[in-house]
Parts: C-alpha cells; sequence; structure tokens
C-alpha cells in the first residue's frame, strides 16, 4: 500500500519530469520552414508619440517642408476641392484646433500661430470601436493603422474621428498624384485613409517622415520609456492636446 | 411514350448546352499560359529561384501574399526568411516586383488565362515597362 506522503512525492517529481521535459523538448527543436521577424533595425516602443514644438514653426516654409515630405512619399493625392480633398498632415489655425479648450486670453502671438494637425493616434481610438469590419486596429506599439485591403469604404472611421484626421477617396486617387513614388501603394477609390505615424519606416528603425523633414520641430518617442527625450520635452515645456476631454487620449501634444 | 418528341428534344438541347464548353473550344488553338522571367533583374541571377520553390509560388503565392500583407501591417514584421535561410523584405513592391518587373508578361500571362482579375493593382504600383530605375 502506497502511503499518502510517497503518492505526493512521486507525483511531485512526475510532473517536474514533464514540465522539464517539455521545456528541453522545445529548446533542442530546431525551427524548420519559412520564418517572420521583424527587422533587427526596428525601432522599439511600447506608446509612440509625438510633440510638435509650435514655437518653431514659423514661416509658411516650415509647415510646407514636412507637409510635402509626407504626402509626395505616400503618393497622397492633391485634390484642390475641400469636400473630396485627401490629407494625411494639415494645418489649421489656433481657435479651430483646439475648439472649447481654446483659451480666449492667451498671448495674441499664440492665437495667430499655425498648428500642424495630423492623426492623433489615440490611445481610446473611436475609429478602432466604430470599424465594422477591423480595418483599423491598434498595432501593439500604439499606432493606429488602417488594413487598406480590408477596408469596405462605409466611412464609419471619419464620423468617429473627431479631429477629422480621416478622408475618404471620392475621386480615383491617382489621378491626382503628380509623381508616384514607387516604393508605396497608392491608395483606391473607396476607401479611407489617414496618416500612419510612418510604421512602415519605424519598422525598418527610421524616425518619420515629418519628423525627419521637420529639422528637431517635432520629437518623436516612446511615450511609457521615462528617460526618453519625448518624455524629457514634455515634462519641461507647457503642452496642450487637442480634446481631450473626448477621453480619446490623443498621443500628439503640442508645445505652446 | 406520350410526348415523346418533346422529351427528346429536350435531351437533346439538354446535351447542347453541357457539352458547350468543349463544343466551343473545337477548332480553337489552345495556347499554354508562358509566363516570362525574361527580365534583367532575374538574368543577372546566378541560379534563377524564387523565395521559395517553383511548385509552391506557383500553387500558393496568393497564400503567402496574403500572409505577407498581415504580418506587415499588422505584426510589423517585414523580414522573410524563406526555407533556405534567405532574407527577404516583406513587400509586394519593393521585394517581387523588383525581380518580376514585367507585370505583362509574368502576372498577367496567368491571370488571364484562368480569368481571374486580382485588385492588386488598384492600389500596388506596378513597374513600369522596361523596368524601374
Amino acid at each position: 500500500m502506497i502511503t499518502r506522503r510517497d503518492f505526493l512525492k512521486i507525483s511531485a517529481f512526475a510532473s517536474l519530469i514533464g514540465l522539464g521535459g517539455s521545456l528541453s523538448i522545445e529548446a533542442l527543436e530546431k525551427k524548420q520552414g519559412p520564418q517572420v521577424l521583424k527587422d533587427l533595425k526596428a525601432l522599439k516602443g511600447k506608446r509612440w508619440a509625438m510633440a510638435i514644438d509650435t514655437r518653431k514653426f514659423k514661416t509658411q516654409e516650415d509647415f510646407d517642408k514636412v507637409i510635402k515630405a509626407c504626402h509626395k512619399a505616400h503618393n497622397v493625392p492633391e485634390i484642390m476641392n475641400p469636400l473630396h480633398e485627401v490629407k494625411w498632415i494639415w494645418t489649421e489655425d489656433y481657435e479651430h484646433s483646439f475648439p472649447g479648450t481654446a483659451e480666449h486670453y492667451i498671448s495674441k502671438e499664440v492665437k495667430e500661430r499655425k498648428f500642424l494637425l495630423l492623426c492623433n493616434h489615440c490611445d481610446n481610438a473611436p475609429c478602432i470601436r466604430v470599424c465594422p469590419v477591423k480595418a483599423t486596429f491598434k498595432r501593439e506599439d500604439g499606432i493606429t493603422m488602417q488594413d487598406m485591403h480590408r477596408c469596405i469604404g462605409c466611412k464609419f472611421c471619419m464620423a468617429g474621428c473627431p479631429y477629422g484626421a480621416r478622408n475618404y477617396n471620392f475621386l480615383p486617387p491617382r489621378d491626382y498624384i503628380k509623381e508616384l513614388n514607387p516604393e508605396y501603394p497608392t491608395r483606391m477609390l473607396g476607401v479611407v485613409e489617414k496618416c500612419t505615424f510612418c510604421n512602415e519606416r519605424i519598422d525598418r528603425g527610421l524616425l518619420p517622415y515629418c519628423v525627419e523633414a521637420s529639422e528637431g520641430k517635432i520629437i518623436f518617442g516612446d511615450l511609457y520609456e521615462p528617460n526618453s527625450e519625448i518624455r524629457k520635452v514634455l515634462a519641461e515645456n507647457i503642452i496642450i492636446r487637442r480634446k481631450v476631454e473626448l477621453g480619446t487620449q490623443p498621443m500628439v501634444f503640442y508645445i505652446i | 411514350m406520350y410526348d415523346g418528341w418533346k422529351i427528346i428534344l429536350g435531351l437533346i438541347v439538354f446535351v447542347i448546352i453541357v457539352t458547350l464548353p468543349f463544343t466551343m473550344s473545337i477548332g480553337r488553338d489552345y495556347v499554354k499560359p508562358q509566363p516570362s522571367i525574361d527580365t534583367p533583374e532575374i538574368q543577372k541571377m546566378e541560379k534563377k529561384q524564387c523565395i521559395e520553390s517553383k511548385q509552391y509560388m506557383r500553387e500558393a503565392h496568393i497564400k503567402l501574399l496574403y500572409s505577407w500583407k498581415d504580418y506587415a501591417s499588422r505584426e510589423g514584421k517585414r523580414v522573410y526568411i524563406a526555407s533556405d535561410g534567405k532574407e527577404y523584405t516583406i513587400s509586394l513592391q519593393n521585394n517581387c516586383l523588383k525581380c518580376h518587373s514585367n507585370k505583362e508578361k509574368f502576372c498577367d500571362e496567368c491571370h488571364n488565362y484562368v480569368n481571374v482579375k486580382p485588385y492588386c493593382w488598384d492600389c500596388h504600383i506596378e513597374p513600369k515597362v522596361g523596368g524601374l530605375k
């Protein structure tokens, strides 16, 4: 007859062997067949965020340089009619950038500034919640990304986005692109598009086009990394965000 | 047999309709699709080998491309390590089409033959004839 004590001993050893066995088998097993990996150079971040130093954007040229760098690289069509226009990054005045929170008695200089607007890559993004086909989704690093193959063009996300960051392709976009960038796809008629935080560049270890073109006026980094440059900049300056009262947690900060 | 002629006529019409796909192709030449791999990039290669075996690429290229789309856009994984251990960038425009720069003679050759119309080129930019710079 086996005692209770012996039974427990045996079962404990048996489970240990079992655990060790499966671990060692997994370690010894050689991975076969094709594999898909992340680029070793890829930038690593848990929550990408952007700080735009609005004090440093002075002339129209400063804005144009950034906007053109983005739109040219991503094959964004140039449509003049505001009903049909498509934009990933654009400018707006103080009152319309920060409605509700716009301080009326702030200095005249700030009131007259222009602000660079783009998709806020909200932590709690309404466009993701409303998308019926999960075409818009959150990447692990916080980027709100859109799968153009899945988009059915229902425009729910446009209604959901409080920042006007999304545009629908009412017109065939290729007809309105002056010079195609062969490295990046265009979009097709009938899908919604927006800024992607240049995730294709982040995955290759490069900073977004707008950050690169701004020459230090835009700071990009990992918000969850306490020692990152962006955290330092955010701690040292007065910052505002667009429509925080809606609870979307925008990830684009404006230094005033 | 009551109304025998109606039944027989019906049967004849049925047989004609059913055999239409065969009878219609009588006298037509069978043109086997021959996708060309004669591009400058491929000519430069010592061993003319796609990322996976010819048979696999022939059968499953659309599955591969679809999985690539999900890996790249959803998981940020943009490096493909093929069965033979070689590394490739996961990108239709920046990888596949660099070698296969002859869309008309490569992609379209079979797609037209089997009458499939993939919508790749609605968004992805096909290489210009004569190759991309």
